[in-house]
């Protein structure tokens, strides 16, 4: 229940801030809000001792149960590790844009839809109910789209913020059909009865469909090979941002549904090789990409998306422990990878958090963050230096950082693959650990880059917009306090294995014993193949970084044209043009032509089916007697009717059209309906005057210019309607397979006490609807006013212009 | 009657239509006007016709005629007139700034 107020409170503050801001300095808003992820942290790690034991909690708050859609949250583990991050670095990330962003920013706006983001990426890892996890999830979507174009009037922003919607949410709907999938499996949206019928699923037809969808949506989300193309792009957002949502936590949701969804996929080769080469694939990609930038927050989108590629192929290397019963010799081995997994997205979280807000200080201070522009800076920023140490070195995998630990741990993953043979891997033995270590030199190529071009070098004053100088205290603590994590967590990683990964670890592996699968994590393991691959990384990456001006023509092989980045243009392009041509076409602005296509569906669809099911049937048995001065009256209105085409004076016109409205009125007098025929009568008059009234305003009706082709058409279209319409009522207007309801009204007066029961059912059975007609009336009355009103005060406006 | 009733509904719906996809803003309401003449027809039609008495609980013991398509009908005939009425005043401010009531020409620019 309390985790459910943990979800919704940001929303709730989220919807007060537009309500407060205005009672409040602009540059305090950030204050208050900072409040709610710092509760929220609080909070959520309140319950670690408890998670730590291995206790879950769960609430359920039935939604739409008939539907299976309850509002389930689910506290384990694995949701505890993301609860942290999101409102841990989301606090930090708080303090720091307090001091990032001016108070000239719309800081309602920001704050808005950071609050927003917060509470649907809590609703996305504490949600037990797929629908449910859904809908937040397309939620972390559009915020982070709100987020990226924030500086809206920016072009590559919203260029940015559309490839990163498009792209996510198209995976998204892509995981939703591999959710529905699952459902139509099970019968059940819950990811814990899902997991209880593993063996159904797996059984099924749908499995691999199913499997594809999710990882299709995983895979948008975190960025990987060859949907990373939107982070780069999305880094046009406010740094705070980019260090929140696109490094810390919202890229991680695709990390984190598959280690939430490995217990129910696992078992098959399909899953095994996709996350594993995908995640491989990304990892070599992003890195070898991050070295040729030269904006520094583009490096750090790419080596982003190669640390979220490591975690990823990780974990499909961790899911390999499920191949075979448990036994003590080999499940470790395996369920280390998956351990390590969840260690280095804590790890990734906090060197590439610090890392981004020393890129944002640099920005803010020196005003560039092209690396061709920048150098020499360490005289004048020696703390933010610090910070730029401290966490590439961890990114590159280097003692006294949290990063060396959790690399030479996936080292020691990839190297033992050979331990036992599953799903054929073959040659795959041997390249898996070559790709993981040239990435991972890329990887300690361009954290050396980031260091030494920034802050070492020459320096030219020329070159940058402001003086540089140290950034202010406010700025400077968050960062710090991530880089004394990623410091601590190397001197005592088995505290946070302990209390946080390895309660985690029972979420992705339920079967296993955890004691003998949590790995007991310390920085020196003597000399083994691991650390003879980290002392490879530093020479090749030393040799590499200085070499760098002789092999970085590599690059040119890659031109542009043939990216992704191409190909999505082109597809965005080529949709955008082909649409608009298609909309151009049909939505022309001719009245007459959008009636048209009424019509001709009407018939065509509904004509068709009447036609085809043989629905027809004619049975004048059943009518009434047809009275002499009936038929005349019927004549008359159909003459009048017909007399109305050619009538050549609109005043003509109006009273044949009066006299058809007289003559329906007569008709109801015969047909036993006086209330109607009075207010028929009554109407009828208003409406003619009316008419007349308008005509002393409006033109004349010009005789139709129309060619003979277009009347034609039209009197086809119209004798088309006119006769379905009469096939229709002929057929149903003898009807007698219900009863009518009529007879209930006829006890109106033991009912409603009204004697005339049209009355008593306007204004007793059915006063609503009535009540609502005279809103209508209301509505119609204001209209006509509204529109006399506004010629009035034009005119006056025209002659004071003059 | 009732079959009577139908083919005569019928015609007007032809004649309603023929109007509504005329170029005239002026037939076009006119159009609408004789639309829902029809449609009131054609409800009332549907509950049979003359198979009862005036649905007053004081003027006869019944059998009554079905009460329930007048209800109806006489929501419609004012909810019709309220639109007519809007719409007319509508063509009138089209006319006003425009200067034509000709739907050919009222289609705006295209880039709009």
């Amino acid at each position: 229940m309390i985790i459910k107020l943990a979800v919704l409170l940001p929303f709730l503050a989220a919807a007060l801030i537009p309500l407060v801001h205005k009672f409040i300095k602009r540059e305090q808003i950030g204050w208050f809000v900072l409040a709610v992820p710092i509760l929220l942290f609080v909070l959520i790690s309140s319950y670690i001792p408890h998670t730590a034991n291995g206790k879950t909690y769960m609430h359920t708050l039935e939604w739409i149960p008939s539907l299976s859609i309850n509002f389930t949250t689910y506290l384990d583990g694995l949701s505890m590790i993301f609860g942290l991050l999101i409102t841990g670095v989301g606090s930090l990330v708080i303090l720091y844009s307090n001091f990032y962003l001016s108070a000239k920013e719309s800081l309602h706006h920001f704050y808005c839809y950071l609050l927003l983001f917060m509470g649907a990426m809590l609703g996305v890892v504490f949600s037990d109910n797929l629908l449910v996890l859904y809908t937040f999830w397309e939620l972390t979507s559009v915020s982070s789209f709100l987020l990226i174009a924030f500086w809206h009037h920016r072009k590559a922003s919203r260029a940015g913020a559309r490839k990163a919607m498009v792209i996510t949410v198209s995976g998204g709907v892509a995981m939703l059909v591999g959710f529905l999938m699952l459902y139509a499996m099970t019968n059940t949206f819950s990811i814990r009865e899902l997991i209880a019928q593993v063996d159904v699923i797996q059984q099924h037809e749908l499995f691999i469909p199913a499997l594809l969808c999710v990882l299709l949506g995983a895979f948008t989300k975190s960025a990987q090979f060859p949907f990373h193309i939107w982070l780069p792009d999305a880094m046009e957002a406010p740094t705070p941002v980019s260090a929140y949502l696109h490094s810390a936590t919202m890229v991680k949701a695709g990390i984190y549904l598959v280690a939430r969804m490995t217990p129910i996929f696992v078992g098959v080769p399909t899953w095994f090789w996709l996350v594993t080469s995908i995640g491989l694939l990304t990892l070599i990609w992003g890195s070898f990409n991050a070295v040729r930038q030269n904006d520094l927050k583009a490096l750090l989108a790419y080596s982003t998306i190669s640390q979220l590629g490591l975690i990823m192929s990780l974990l499909g290397i961790g899911s390999l422990a499920f191949a075979f019963e448990f036994s003590d010799a080999l499940t470790p081995v395996f369920a280390l990878a998956g351990f390590t997994a969840l260690f280095h997205l804590v790890n990734h979280s906090t060197f590439k958090g610090a890392l981004f807000m020393m890129v944002g200080i640099v920005d803010h201070e020196v005003g560039t963050r092209d690396l061709r522009r920048l150098g020499g800076l360490l005289p004048f920023m020696p703390l933010t230096f610090s910070i730029a140490l401290i966490g590439a070195f961890s990114m590159a995998g280097l003692p006294p950082f949290n990063g060396f630990l959790s690399k030479e741990m996936f080292f020691t993953a990839v190297t033992h693959l050979d331990s036992f043979n599953v799903f054929s891997l073959g040659s795959a033995v041997v390249w898996i650990p070559v790709v993981a270590w040239v990435a991972s030199v890329f990887t300690f190529v361009y954290s050396m880059i980031l260091i030494f071009k920034t802050f070492f070098g020459n320096y030219h004053p020329e070159r940058l917009d402001k003086e540089p100088h140290e950034a202010p205290f406010g700025m400077l603590v968050s960062p710090f306090i991530l880089c004394a994590l990623v410091v601590l967590i190397f001197f005592f990683p088995n505290v946070l294995g302990h209390y946080i990964l390895q309660p985690a670890l029972a979420s992705v592996y339920p079967s296993f014993p955890l004691e003998d699968i949590t790995p007991h994590i310390s920085p020196w393991h003597g000399f083994n193949t691991e650390l003879f691959m980290t002392l490879g990384v530093i020479a090749v990456g030393i040799i590499l970084y200085k070499t760098k001006r002789y092999w970085s023509y590599v690059y040119t092989f890659l031109q542009p044209r043939h990216s992704f980045n191409a190909l999505y243009e082109w597809v965005i392009t080529t949709t955008e043009n082909n649409s608009q041509r298609v909309t151009n076409q049909y939505m022309n602005g001719y009245l007459v032509h959008y009636f048209t296509y009424i019509y001709i569906i009407f018939v065509g669809i509904i004509g068709s089916y009447f036609v085809l099911s043989g629905a027809f049937t004619f049975d004048p048995s059943k009518d009434s007697k047809v009275e002499t001065f009936e038929l005349m009256l019927v004549c008359l209105v159909a003459c009048a009717a017909v007399a109305l085409l050619f009538a050549k004076s609109r005043l003509s016109s109006v009273l044949i059209n009066g006299l058809i409205g007289y003559c329906v009125g007569f008709f109801f007098i015969i047909f036993r309906a006086p209330d109607l025929a009075l207010t028929q009568l009554v109407v009828e008059s208003v409406t003619t005057a009316l008419f007349l009234l308008s005509f002393k305003y409006l033109p004349h009706i010009k005789p139709e210019v129309a060619s003979m082709a277009t009347k034609w058409r039209n009197a086809i279209i119209s004798v088309a309607v006119g006769s379905l319409v009469t096939l229709i009522g002929l057929t149903v207007v003898n009807y007698d397979k219900f009863e009518p309801i009529s007879t209930y009204f006829e006890d109106s007066y033991e009912l409603a006490g009204g004697k005339n029961i049209v009355n008593a059912i306007l204004g007793d059975f059915r006063a609503f609807d009535t009540m609502l007609e005279v809103v209508v009336l209301f509505i119609a009355g204001l209209g006509v006013y509204t529109l006399i009103k506004l010629r009035n005060r034009k005119e006056a406006a025209d002659i004071e212009n003059k | 009657m009732e079959s009577v009733m139908v083919i005569l509904v019928g015609i007007l719906v032809t004649v309603a239509t023929y109007l509504i996809l005329s170029r005239n803003l002026i037939r076009v309401i006119l159009g609408t006007a004789l639309l829902s003449h029809a449609v009131h027809l054609l409800i009332l039609t549907m509950g049979s016709l003359k198979k009862g008495n005036v649905p007053l609980l004081s003027d006869s013991d019944g059998p009554y005629t079905d009460a329930l398509p007048q209800a109806l009908i006489l929501t419609a005939i004012v909810i019709s007139f309220a639109v007519t009425a809007f719409v007319l005043v509508l063509t009138f401010r089209t006319y006003g700034t425009n200067k034509t009531d000709d739907l050919q020409k009222l289609r705006g620019n295209a880039d709009e």
